[in-house]
């Protein structure tokens, strides 16, 4: 019996655990890098250690604390979550030798999965299709294209598409360094890369009396740079007979390896409805809720109870309904996917959904860890209607102060092709990723609610912007991503109204902006915070009134996109260089980020180097372009 | 009051038509030096002198901008090249004045003076900061000697208010020369906009004539100069932007306290609709009307606590208050001011004084009554008691001309000449030393007695064109857009906002201190 769990994780994986165990009466034990000193899975636990640092390799990634953190709060179990230590074979068996019980998988099955290379040998001997591993100094025009892969790799980490010849060592070479830096293994192979694919996984969970459940099946196939982002139980393309073969399949490779505890098996699946044999994860998924909500399980619940050596039943319950989970990230995903940072001040998720979040109103945004905020999921007795549910709650969602992916996910859930089903892992590049991540608000309206909203506030009862010779409207304005919206308004007898369109403030609280647009009155939330005001989904910056005389950069500087660390530098001050060179990398975010030179020309000045910490904004480099005068 | 009769509509009608003109007018003042002007100005990438003071506010704080008729029936253009107010920077009242320089170049014409004098006194009065947004070319010349004599006083005044410990900023966006450098001179913060300020006594070519010196005008008066050389100006501004930003920061570090005391933070706003002030006063004065019924329309929850009301009821006087300050409110009835009118607005001045309580005027009056009666009783006792109560009172009195405003009765009723801090006037008022058809009639009569002492016959049809002329002029004179014009007003208001004027003319009054008077004259019993 376990009385008291570790989580060796963080952020809403943690949440998740830890709630499982307040129904079971299980105690909660965390762990933080000093960057989540203050995160709510902290707050929630019955005792926590501090991890001294915020790097993973100085905090999540640290065995020897984990273990000692379990030993000093007493925790007789360990639940590694997702990520960081989930999948090493190496952590699994120092829990067990502490004498701690380990949910998960035994040492010697995740080591069978842990390396991507080994793991497909097995399943092809077991009669499981896979798709053709490529030694990388072996590829030829003929495999192209071809993904090149950490093999003990995740999450999309240490993955890059390869199109040409050409490209490939530095693809292979940049796949190298990130997985050695987020795995600790450098090893990379590639494999045939099938661009429009559709990746469906396998729930498997399995105890240590020889029961193997396949519990159902997850489509994932919407993807943003090999990560998931849309995940759905029961996946729109599987028949009953697929779903025999899968299911088939899945368990097979589950006992190959004489599997125990919860796993998934990844399958991709072709235009012409061929899979093939992905990987499999030794662990919970992120996408787990999906398989939760139709099959009305527990899953984190079935890992405890599998730990304990319980059996479980022989026939897993049947699904019913359909669950989607989207995964809102703080994210630009028109800007390339740039991570955003910043504080989180309002966090609300409206509507019948589940929400599984590792924030909360007041979170602050770093750069450490992984910018996903939280899963929110939907269930309803058909696709359609999840879909429905889940894009309305989001649409409505408060989420202010970090820019996220929001926007793409309503359009994504709203779009005839995922209705229709008509879903594969190229879903972003076929439809238009801009197309796609197109506001969902109206912005200018958002900006007149923002304006009219903010003078009545600021008149606060008083005669406010009342002259007894009006010259001129008074005037706001906003900026939504790169767009500046101005609105012109008067204050006139009537109230609020607005220059030249038959608008009129209706009614203004700090926290609501009733605007009445010609005849219609429509609502909005509004959230105002310093620098920032969020009208509805539409997140505007109010423009100041005056400029701050601030500091000029010299022409050809190169700034910080985000806050990071600087990764790797390939040059030196005085280098000669092209436009288009990779002048140095940034890791934000778990993501290298490449700065190139704009221009031809010399690297005139560079004031960081390898370690540093850089704001957004902070000068990396200065490249004088050529025949520009020094 | 019926608001649904056709008196209130008649009387509404004649209201909004005067409004109309009065919008007209207005339109005249804002559109400065006309459109090729406005353009040129704008073309330089300059801002106009209305652009310069919205700027200059806070957002979405109100601006009451004063004499915006001055000039009117003269031959310079409306509002007289200069725009003056009050309003908010950086939370604290200020008085603003800005140059027009689209008309004529922002040059001082006896207009110009008079108005800047009268926004230099309310500062004073009032103790209110001052900020100068300066772009003028000095006075206009040929109009000079109506200009420079008593234009000194411009500049002593500035110095006057520094050493009364009210500060003084001037923002310099172009040509303040001559005279007009000591305006930045005189003032105790001065911010001059980098290549656009040109400030000095004596350009090029006078240098030139004077000394024989070649010169130009960035080493004359540049603001880089000033800013790195002479140290008249205390910051260099990049921009126009630029200066109004570094003027809002003065402000803000001025550390400003009113010292009058704070309003009551919830009051209510009336229960009845300003909007039916347009049709309380009939449009002829000669018909009168119950001023409850507009004190109803402006005071915090229509609220109004009448003093003696049983006696000398022509005159309606009581406490009530507004945007949470507390006054102390006269209003004429029935026109004509008795002997019990003048007493019992005597003793009601003397209470405010005692309490420290602001007065404020509503005028509907024809003046002191006349008549064998009435002198023998001692109206003219009793009227001087009224106008020594008002002369010596020391709390801040405002008036509004509603109606009719003759004769001692202006006196009485706080006039102009009796130092209100601010005086507005309705559409709908007239002011004079009698009505137009009395002032006629009485020249007439004179006329018809000089005549026959003479033993001549008297010319019925020349009296009769006499008295239509007569007539006519002093019709035109008692408008209020020609009183408007020669600053013995503060602005005409539209009735619906006379609540957002007297609040804010309070609110600004309640910078300085409000004590009563100790003493007044002596009262001829």
């Amino acid at each position: 019996m376990i009385t008291t769990l570790l989580v060796a994780n963080r952020g809403e994986i943690a949440r998740r655990i830890f709630r499982t165990c307040t129904e079971l009466g299980i105690g909660r034990t965390a762990v933080f890098s000093d960057a989540d000193a203050a995160a709510p899975h902290v707050a929630e636990a019955d005792a926590s250690v501090r991890l001294p640092g915020d790097a993973p390799s100085d905090t999540y990634l640290r065995a020897d604390l984990l273990i000692e953190a379990a030993r000093a709060t007493g925790a007789d179990a360990v639940h590694p979550g997702y990520g960081f230590l989930s999948e090493n074979a190496g952590f699994a068996q120092a829990v067990l030798d502490a004498g701690l019980t380990w949910v998960g998988p035994s040492p010697a099955a995740i080591a069978a999965m842990g390396s991507k290379v080994e793991s497909k040998r097995i399943m092809a001997r077991a009669g499981v299709p896979v798709l053709a591993e490529v030694d990388p100094a072996e590829v030829t025009e003929a495999d192209l294209p071809v993904l090149v892969k950490a093999s003990a790799g995740g999450g999309g980490r240490g993955m890059r598409v390869v199109t040409s010849l050409r490209e490939l060592p530095a693809a292979v070479e940049s796949a190298r360094a990130e997985a050695a830096s987020a795995f600790g293994d450098p090893t990379v192979f590639c494999e045939r890369y099938l661009e429009t694919g559709r990746h469906i996984e396998v729930q498997v969970l399995a105890d240590e009396h020889g029961t193997v459940w396949a519990l159902g099946e997850r489509e994932c196939s919407i993807q943003r740079r090999h990560q998931k982002v849309i995940e759905e139980a029961p996946s729109p393309l599987v028949d009953e007979r697929m779903r025999d073969e899968l299911f088939e399949a899945a368990r097979t490779v589950a006992k190959a390896i004489d599997y125990v505890g919860a796993g998934t098996v990844e399958f991709l699946v072709s235009s012409d409805r061929r899979f093939f044999f992905l990987e499999m994860n030794t662990r919970l998924q992120v996408e787990h809720p999906v398989t939760e909500c139709v099959t009305g399980l527990d899953l984190v619940a079935l890992q405890l109870r599998i730990a304990e050596g319980h059996r479980l039943p022989l026939e897993p319950p049947a699904s019913n309904g359909h669950a989607i989970e989207v995964r809102l990230y703080a994210e630009d995903p028109a800007a390339d996917w740039h991570p955003q940072t910043g504080t989180l001040h309002r966090f609300e998720v409206p509507g019948d959904v589940r929400v599984d979040s590792g924030v909360a109103g007041g979170s602050v945004i770093g750069v450490h860890y992984d910018p996903m905020l939280a899963k929110v999921i939907a269930w309803a007795p058909s696709r359609a209607e999840a879909a429905r549910k889940l894009a309305t709650a989001l649409a409505g969602a408060k989420i202010h102060g970090v820019r996220t992916n929001r926007d793409l996910l309503v359009n994504v859930l709203r779009h005839k092709a995922f209705l229709a089903g008509e879903i594969d892992t190229a879903f972003f590049a076929r439809h238009g990723l801009l197309t796609l991540a197109e506001p969902l608000g109206d912005e200018r309206l958002a900006a007149v609610a923002a304006a009219l909203g903010q003078a009545e506030v600021n008149r606060g009862g008083g005669p406010g912007g009342w002259r007894n010779v009006p010259s001129a409207p008074h005037r706001k304005r906003f900026a939504v991503g790169g767009t500046e919206y101005e609105v012109a308004y008067t204050f006139s007898r009537s109230g609020l109204t607005v220059d030249g369109e038959d608008i009129r403030l209706a009614e203004a609280t700090e926290e609501r902006v009733v605007l009445d647009v010609a005849g219609v009155r429509r609502a909005f939330d509004v959230g105002r915070y310093p620098g920032l005001v969020c009208v509805g989904p539409v997140t505007l910056t109010p423009v100041p009134r005056f400029a701050e005389p601030g500091t000029t950069l010299a022409a050809g500087s190169l700034v910080a996109p985000m806050p990071g660390t600087v990764l790797r530098i390939a040059v030196s001050a005085g280098d000669r260089v092209r436009a288009g060179d990779p002048l140095l990398w940034l890791e934000a975010m778990k993501m290298e980020h490449r700065i190139t030179a704009p221009a031809d020309g010399v690297v005139a000045e560079l004031p960081v180097s390898v370690g540093k910490q850089v704001d957004v904004g902070a000068v990396l480099a200065v490249v004088r372009a050529e025949g520009e005068p020094s | 009051m019926d608001v649904t009769g056709d008196e209130f509509a008649a009387n509404r009608e004649a209201m909004l038509e005067k409004l109309a003109e009065l919008e007209a007018e207005h339109a005249k003042a804002i559109a400065g030096g006309g459109p090729k002007y406005v353009e040129r100005h704008i073309k330089r990438g300059k801002l106009l002198a209305r652009q310069r003071v919205e700027l200059l506010l806070d957002e979405d704080s109100p601006f009451l901008e004063l004499s915006p008729l001055a000039a009117w029936g003269t031959d310079y253009q409306v509002g007289g090249s200069v725009v003056t107010g009050i309003g908010i920077v950086e939370g604290v009242e200020c008085l603003v004045t800005a140059h027009d320089p689209t008309v004529k170049g922002g040059a001082s014409n006896p207009s110009s003076l008079k108005k800047s004098l009268r926004a230099a006194e309310i500062a004073a009065e009032n103790r209110l900061p001052a900020i100068n947004l300066v772009e003028s070319g000095g006075a206009d010349l040929p109009a000079q000697k109506e200009i420079f004599i008593p234009g000194g006083k411009t500049f002593r005044n500035l110095t006057n208010a520094s050493a009364a410990r009210v500060p003084t900023i001037a923002l310099v966006f172009g040509n303040s020369t001559a005279g007009g450098a000591y305006l930045p001179g005189m003032s105790d913060y001065v911010v001059m906009v980098a290549e656009r300020a040109k400030v000095f006594l004596g350009g090029p070519p006078l240098v030139r004539m004077a000394t024989g010196e070649e010169s130009d005008d960035e080493s004359l008066g540049g603001a880089e100069m000033h800013a790195r050389v002479s140290g008249l100006a205390d910051f260099l501004a990049a921009d126009e932007h630029d200066a109004i930003r570094i003027g809002r920061s003065i402000v803000r570090r001025l550390n400003w306290r009113k010292l009058g005391p704070a309003p009551k933070p919830d009051y209510a706003e009336p229960v009845y609709d300003a909007e039916e002030l347009l049709g309380i006063v009939p449009g002829d004065l000669k018909i009168p009307f119950d001023p409850r019924e507009v004190i109803a329309r402006i005071v915090d929850g229509s609220e109004f606590d009448e003093f003696k009301p049983l006696y000398g009821t022509s005159l309606v006087t009581g406490w009530a208050s507004l945007h949470g300050y507390p006054v102390g409110i006269l209003a004429n009835a029935r026109g004509v001011l008795f002997s019990e009118e003048s007493q019992k607005a005597t003793q009601f001045i003397q209470l405010a004084n005692q309490v420290d309580t602001p007065l404020v005027f509503l005028h509907n009056t024809t003046g002191y009554m006349v008549g064998k009666e009435y002198e023998q009783a001692g109206i003219i006792k009793h009227g001087a008691m009224m106008i020594n109560a008002v002369s010596n009172s020391k709390v801040p009195h405002l008036s509004v001309l509603i109606g009719a405003s003759y004769g001692a009765g202006h006196y009485g009723m706080c006039g102009r000449a009796y130092g209100p801090r601010f005086l507005f006037a309705w559409p709908s008022a007239k002011s004079a030393v009698m009505g137009p058809q009395q002032l006629a009639g009485v020249l007439s009569i004179v006329a018809r007695a000089a005549a026959e002492g003479r033993g001549q016959p008297y010319d019925e049809d020349a009296d009769a064109a006499m008295r239509v002329m007569v007539e006519r002029q002093i019709e035109a004179e008692s408008l209020p857009m020609f009183l408007s014009g020669m600053l013995y007003d503060d602005g005409i208001i539209d009735p619906r906002d006379t609540r957002a004027v007297l609040g804010l003319s309070l609110s600004a009054i309640h910078n300085g201190p409000i004590r009563g008077a100790e003493g007044f004259g002596v009262f001829r019993m």
